[in-house]
């Protein structure tokens, strides 16, 4: 299958992998897997005083358009707040990198990662 | 030639519909009905006969192909029970599973950076293997307690989905390596 330009750029250039150290403050990790095709991904926010996600990283094992929804997905949260981030929609990612429909489900995991990080992120603050 | 196109693959090969199959019993049944469907056997025949022959070999090929593997039996069990996985829209897994995939996953990038790669791939396969096998059997076993074990069965063939994954990526790492 042919993959769009956007996505062979993030496939190619990655942005934010990686993962923040364990003692590292105000992080929210997200994990999430794609039954369908065995992917998983982790995405982790890192978020300020003000609530404000100052940075992102994320590891992905999947293909070519798990791997650019994700660093795209983190490119995008970079100074959203929580709010902000949670509304971003799976559709935007897809529509961002002209994935075909059989690739819809990898955006559908990377609107469900970043749910989950700010999820675990709550949860660790006690909200 | 009769057709039922209702029957289901079970039904097509005379076997109970269940989890449980005796895979050189499928096999002896599988050779038998595709002998009697056979293109081969109507070559002679009117069109429709022949038309007949080709989509029943077909289905047959397809049935077989389906019930032979475990994970592919047990969704096609799943939603002949009308709880099918929905594996695009049903994403939820335990998170321990996914930690521990991850932690696979890079187990599996280490190994690859390695000399000795080809041994620590073989190692990793063996124990993806052990754990692949070792999840069958609680899926047999939720697959005998039934309707009340159904949320058991849907995440074992999930994780099974997961592992089978993750040996198809051992394979073609040692394939490209030798």
């Amino acid at each position: 299958m042919a993959y769009s330009d956007k996505v062979m750029d993030h496939y190619e250039n990655p942005r934010n992998v990686g993962a923040f150290g364990k003692d590292e403050s105000g992080v929210g990790t997200g994990m999430v897997g794609a039954p369908a095709c065995g992917d998983v991904m982790k995405l982790q926010i890192k978020v300020n005083e003000q609530g404000v996600i100052e940075d992102a990283r994320f590891k992905t094992y999947g293909c070519g358009s798990a791997i650019a929804s994700s660093s795209l997905l983190t490119e995008w949260v970079k100074g959203k707040t929580l709010d902000e981030a949670a509304l971003i929609k799976n559709s935007e990612i897809a529509e961002e990198l002209a994935l075909p429909p059989v690739k819809v489900h990898c955006s559908v995991l990377a609107e469900d990662a970043i749910k989950a990080a700010i999820a675990d992120y709550k949860a660790k603050k006690g909200e | 030639m009769q057709v039922d196109w209702s029957k289901n693959f079970f039904e097509l090969f005379g076997l109970p519909v269940q989890f449980d199959l005796d895979p050189s019993d499928l096999l002896t049944r599988y050779r038998e009905l595709q002998r009697r469907v056979h293109p081969d056997k109507f070559a002679s025949a009117s069109a429709e006969e022949r038309r007949l022959s080709m989509q029943l070999t077909t289905l047959v090929n397809e049935g077989y192909q389906t019930l032979r593997d475990p994970v592919r039996r047990a969704r096609y069990l799943l939603e002949l029970s009308g709880a099918a996985m929905n594996d695009e829209t049903d994403t939820s897994m335990k998170p321990e599973f996914l930690v521990e995939q991850m932690e696979l996953r890079e187990a599996l990038e280490e190994a690859c950076a390695r000399e000795d790669s080809l041994r620590r791939l073989a190692e990793l396969a063996n124990d993806i293997e052990r754990r692949h096998a070792a999840k069958l059997e609680e899926l047999r076993d939720y697959f005998s307690r039934g309707q009340s074990a159904l949320a058991a069965t849907r995440n074992a063939v999930r994780e099974l989905q997961f592992l089978g994954k993750l040996l198809r990526e051992i394979r073609d790492q040692e394939e490209e390596l030798t």
